[in-house]
């Protein structure tokens, strides 16, 4: 997990948005590409795919903005916290970068959500009186449910080519050929501090990191396949809702798979 | 009633409303939420088939003529359900009440139940409130939106102390079904707002309860099936699940369907339309004609037959109402048992099928 994330620690030295400047400034694909790397924590797909990116731009002077929106206007508050502070996170950490700016664009909580992000307050300190503690715990629980489904990803076509299911409890991440899913299921696991290497486990506990028996096997594959479906499902409904709000496609927004 | 194929389902609308969310009803000062909750519920609309959309004016308050067209002359249900949303802090006189939905259903005698709801945060007037409602409604069922404003705070559990009263003082005014609708509270934010560990939590200790999660759990499906499978009192509401998902994705409503027939089983779905979010004529008919596809990514789900999408139409809402459905709309035969009873059976068996 990048050390960025809501409710950072102190602020960075130069006060809240003030990077110090570099010789060049980025270009907007730069920025872009930036916030591929933000993820909505409950779908688990970048931000940009999802088609949450209304504008990305930076000024010569290097002042960065970027301009978000979600499908509904009740959008979950704590997700989109995140997903506001990640994306200010990722454009200020990019060389040339003098100051971000990032505004999340009609939802109820958009003032405290803005507001908090650019002070780098963090999520407590925006929802006064109304948040307790911090969101560590929840992004953790929601990459937890990125591992389950991104199991499913990776044996599901290994149990249609044959494999059986002992086969797979002894299989090692480094067995299997690379692949997109593969390469997530790592990234996610590692996020989380699990095993990740090419000696671990392909099946294990995302709360433990301990190898999957055989007994507990196929229920836990069951959950992992359950999970799945509901975050692919999720995205989908999501997908339609934002549609429906706005009929012009975001930056970088890419259809289901 | 819906009949198809020489096939006759008695439909009951587990999760319908009569709302009124047209701005003579915004409260000053809270006009942006109201628009944008009314505005959210059009935009689930929009997965619905063309043909049946609205203009938003039109969605934002419809007639009592339109409602009685709409749900049952031309959308086949027999008994509609009321799920009462009050949201005071935003619609002056509530969004949809137990009083309003009453008012309209005193000329369609029979047509509708009346459930109420209530507010563990509203103490004691909003005790005395439940048992007013039940006495004057006939209330067997409440519905709760776990997400409703009040007074400041921003959301609750169900696992709260003042829950548990609430509970205890349903079941002893003979309440006998809780919908549960979880919505993105605020509090507490730095937990999943829609993590339904709390219905586990009732669901256990209520045992004379019955708990219908609405909308599946949505958007946690997951969490929902695998609390569903271990709560025998625990229900699944299928409203948005049909309306969203099966004319928009169809092949996320088969798999979803398939979750939870395997999880949940066919005895303990309910259908509902969302009323006024679509409209149930093209549900109820889409869903009788609707199959598991036989592609190979759904050849480890149980299959629905005739007699489960009698049951999930209707059949199993009747049971917990204890409507009287005519013998002609009965089912010849049983039905198959609930994902629990499977599981517990043959744990390997079943699911390594299914890996």
């Amino acid at each position: 997990m990048r050390s960025a994330t809501a409710g950072r620690p102190a602020p960075r030295s130069g006060g809240p948005g003030v990077i110090p400047r570099a010789s060049t400034v980025p270009r907007a694909s730069t920025l872009l590409a930036a916030l591929d790397a933000v993820r909505d924590p409950e779908l688990d797909e970048p931000i940009t795919a999802l088609g949450f990116v209304i504008s990305a731009a930076v000024s010569a002077d290097g002042d960065a903005q970027v301009r978000l929106r979600l499908p509904t206007y009740f959008c979950a508050p704590n997700f989109a916290f995140l997903m506001v502070a990640d994306a200010y996170d990722a454009v200020s950490a990019l060389p040339g970068v003098r100051t971000a700016e990032v505004v999340l664009e009609d939802h109820f909580a958009s003032d405290a959500i803005n507001g908090g992000v650019a002070a780098e307050a963090g999520f407590a300190q925006s929802f006064d009186g109304e948040a307790v503690g911090e969101l560590h715990g929840l992004r953790a629980d929601f990459l937890r449910k990125a591992v389950m489904a991104g199991t499913d990803q990776v044996c599901r076509p290994l149990l249609a080519a044959g494999a059986d299911l002992a086969g797979l409890l002894e299989m090692r991440l480094g067995d299997l050929p690379p692949s997109a899913p593969l390469q997530r299921l790592r990234q996610r696991r590692a996020e989380l501090g699990l095993p990740a290497g090419d000696d671990a486990p392909l099946v294990i506990d995302p709360a433990t990191g301990a190898r999957v028996s055989a007994q507990s096997a196929p229920l836990h594959l069951r959950r992992a396949q359950v999970t799945r479906i509901s975050i692919e499902a999720n995205g989908s409904i999501c997908r339609g809702m934002l549609r429906h709000r706005y009929d012009s496609p975001g930056q970088g927004e890419e259809e289901q798979q | 009633m819906y009949e198809k194929d020489g096939e006759k389902y008695f439909v009951v609308d587990g999760h319908m409303h009569y709302w009124n969310a047209a701005p003579d009803n915004w409260v000053p000062g809270a006009e942006q939420y109201a628009k944008g909750w009314i505005e959210c519920f059009h935009a689930y609309m929009g997965l619905g088939p063309p043909e049946t959309h609205w203009t938003i004016e039109h969605f934002q308050k419809y007639s009592e003529d339109d409602l009685m067209k709409d749900v049952f002359e031309d959308g086949h249900v027999d008994v509609a359900i009321f799920q009462p949303t009050y949201l005071l802090e935003w619609y002056k006189e509530g969004f949809n009440t137990t009083e309003r939905n009453a008012e309209m259903g005193k000329h369609h005698p029979g047509k509708f139940v009346y459930n109420t709801r209530f507010d563990p945060r509203d103490g004691d007037e909003g005790l005395k409130a439940l048992r007013a409602n039940v006495d004057r409604y006939g209330s067997k069922g409440v519905k709760l939106y776990t997400a409703e404003w009040n007074n400041g705070s921003r959301g609750y559990k169900l696992t709260d102390p003042g829950a548990y009263r609430f509970l205890e003082a349903a079941q002893e005014l003979g309440i006998k079904n809780i919908h549960v609708h979880k919505g993105p509270t605020i509090w507490p934010l730095d937990k999943d707002a829609f993590d339904v560990s709390d219905v586990d939590h009732v669901a256990t200790d209520f045992q004379g309860l019955n708990f219908i999660v609405e909308h599946v759990g949505l958007p946690r499906i997951e969490d929902f099936c695998f609390m569903a499978t271990q709560e025998p009192n625990v229900y699944a509401g299928l409203a948005v699940a049909i309306g969203g998902l099966m004319h928009a994705r169809p092949r996320f409503f088969a798999k979803v369907m398939g979750e939870l027939l395997f999880w949940v089983g066919e005895d303990k779905m309910l259908f509902g339309s969302d009323y006024a979010i679509w409209e149930p004529k093209w549900q109820v008919e889409g869903f009788v004609d609707w199959e598991m596809p036989d592609a190979a990514e759904f050849s480890d789900y149980p299959r629905l037959g005739t007699e489960g999408k009698k049951k999930i139409l209707g059949l199993n809402a009747a049971k917990l109402y204890d409507i009287d459905v005519p013998a002609e709309y009965q089912l010849s035969g049983g039905g198959t048992p609930g994902a629990h009873e499977v599981l517990a059976g043959q744990p390997e068996e079943h699911a390594a099928s299914g890996a």
